[in-house]
């Protein structure tokens, strides 16, 4: 219980501290070095999302897990947005270009494609019982959406060449590949697992 | 100083520097040296422009070397006393401050080079901006980015078409 516990902190604290102690933050006024880090703790969110909806973290069975998915998914759009903000702040020239896909940096539309992917999960999550969205519409979107913020946000940060130690970097983002793919796994298994429950306790009753 | 004035970077500039003034001649190439196409403008290469950068003997402390060409577009001549404004984000100043601007002339085979601090990355990318804009050719912006942080000097060049 512990093991994963103190694994997950692991990968998530370490890259923030190498990135505490980058050089380049000599060179970085305060807003920019917030920005910064609000970007590493999104990606630190990212790590906990999937594991809190496939009830992989002790203690947090799926139930309270989803709950939890929630708070914590508020938290990455607050994270995004002091990012974004801080960035925008920081120059606004650059952040122009990227939000306008004008960007000479080959990260900035993988990073501006994740923001609006993350934005619109959690504009639907807010809206989905006054949109009247079915459950398995609401799924589905939002499946397809936490692919493209994975993959956007992987080789955004992936790419970037910021205060962010590499081994740590990859090895944060590695994780968060391999815990969205379990998830989205899992849910498929147990979703054709009570389809097929269902299928069998209809045969049942029809019989 | 010395060391850092006869890197490799700068011998392969000075090298190709002056192969284009002797193919400008007719002498070693001259069929391709004809139909020099002009340079472009780089994405982001205009952001924090300053204008009317002053010309100085460096920008700052210096430790850091920024250098190119800048020929005429067509036959390739090299264009001295050209005016070449430079800007990054460096060790001492952010790239929209007034120190972190400076700028240089070409000498008579077309060459610039401007001591100016250490480049460190900024938005995701180790990257200089250069801009020539004096009016008698097409302004350009470059925006140079550095193969590595830790590199000590970076290059841009420019091929002119008149305004």
């Amino acid at each position: 219980m512990a093991l994963i516990w103190s694994a997950i902190a692991l990968a998530v604290c370490v890259p923030l501290a190498a990135a505490a102690v980058s050089p380049l933050l000599a060179w970085r006024d305060p807003v920019y070095i917030i920005a910064g880090f609000a970007g590493i703790v999104g990606l630190g969110i990212m790590l906990f999302q999937p594991m809190l909806i496939g009830g992989y973290l002790p203690g947090l069975p799926a139930r309270i897990g989803r709950r939890v998915h929630l708070w914590t998914g508020a938290a990455l759009v607050a994270a995004v947005v002091i990012h974004v903000g801080g960035l925008w702040i920081t120059g606004p020239p650059d952040m122009i270009d990227a939000l306008l896909f004008t960007s000479p940096t080959p990260f900035s539309p993988f990073g501006v494609i994740a923001m609006w992917a993350i934005l619109a999960v959690a504009l639907l999550a807010a809206l989905r019982r006054r949109l009247g969205l079915r459950p398995r519409t609401w799924f589905r979107a939002h499946r397809l959406l936490a692919i493209v913020i994975v993959v956007g946000t992987v080789v955004h940060g992936l790419l970037v060449e910021g205060t962010m130690e590499t081994v740590s970097k990859v090895a944060l983002c590695a994780l968060v590949v391999a815990a969205t793919i379990k998830v989205m796994a899992d849910l498929w298994m147990w979703r054709k697992r009570r389809t097929l429950r269902d299928r069998i306790d209809m045969d049942a009753s029809s019989a | 100083m010395t060391t850092v004035m006869l890197n490799r970077r700068y011998l392969l500039a000075a090298g190709g520097a002056v192969l284009a003034t002797t193919g400008a001649s007719g002498l070693l190439l001259p069929a391709r040296a004809e139909g020099l196409a002009p340079t472009a403008s780089m994405p982001g290469g205009s952001n924090n422009y300053r204008q009317g950068a002053p010309i100085v003997e460096r920008i700052g402390k210096g430790g850091f070397w920024m250098s190119g060409t800048v020929r005429r577009a067509g036959d390739g001549a090299p264009l001295a006393g050209q005016r070449i404004q430079i800007w990054a984000h460096t060790t001492e100043g952010r790239e929209p401050d007034p120190q972190s601007h400076g700028a240089t002339l070409t000498d008579k085979n077309g060459v610039f080079r401007l001591e100016m601090p250490q480049i460190v990355p900024v938005f995701g990318q180790p990257h200089g901006h250069l801009a020539y804009d004096s009016g008698e050719f097409k302004t350009v912006f470059l925006r140079p980015v550095m193969a590595s942080a830790k590199d000590t000097s970076l290059e841009a060049h420019f091929v002119l078409q008149p305004a």
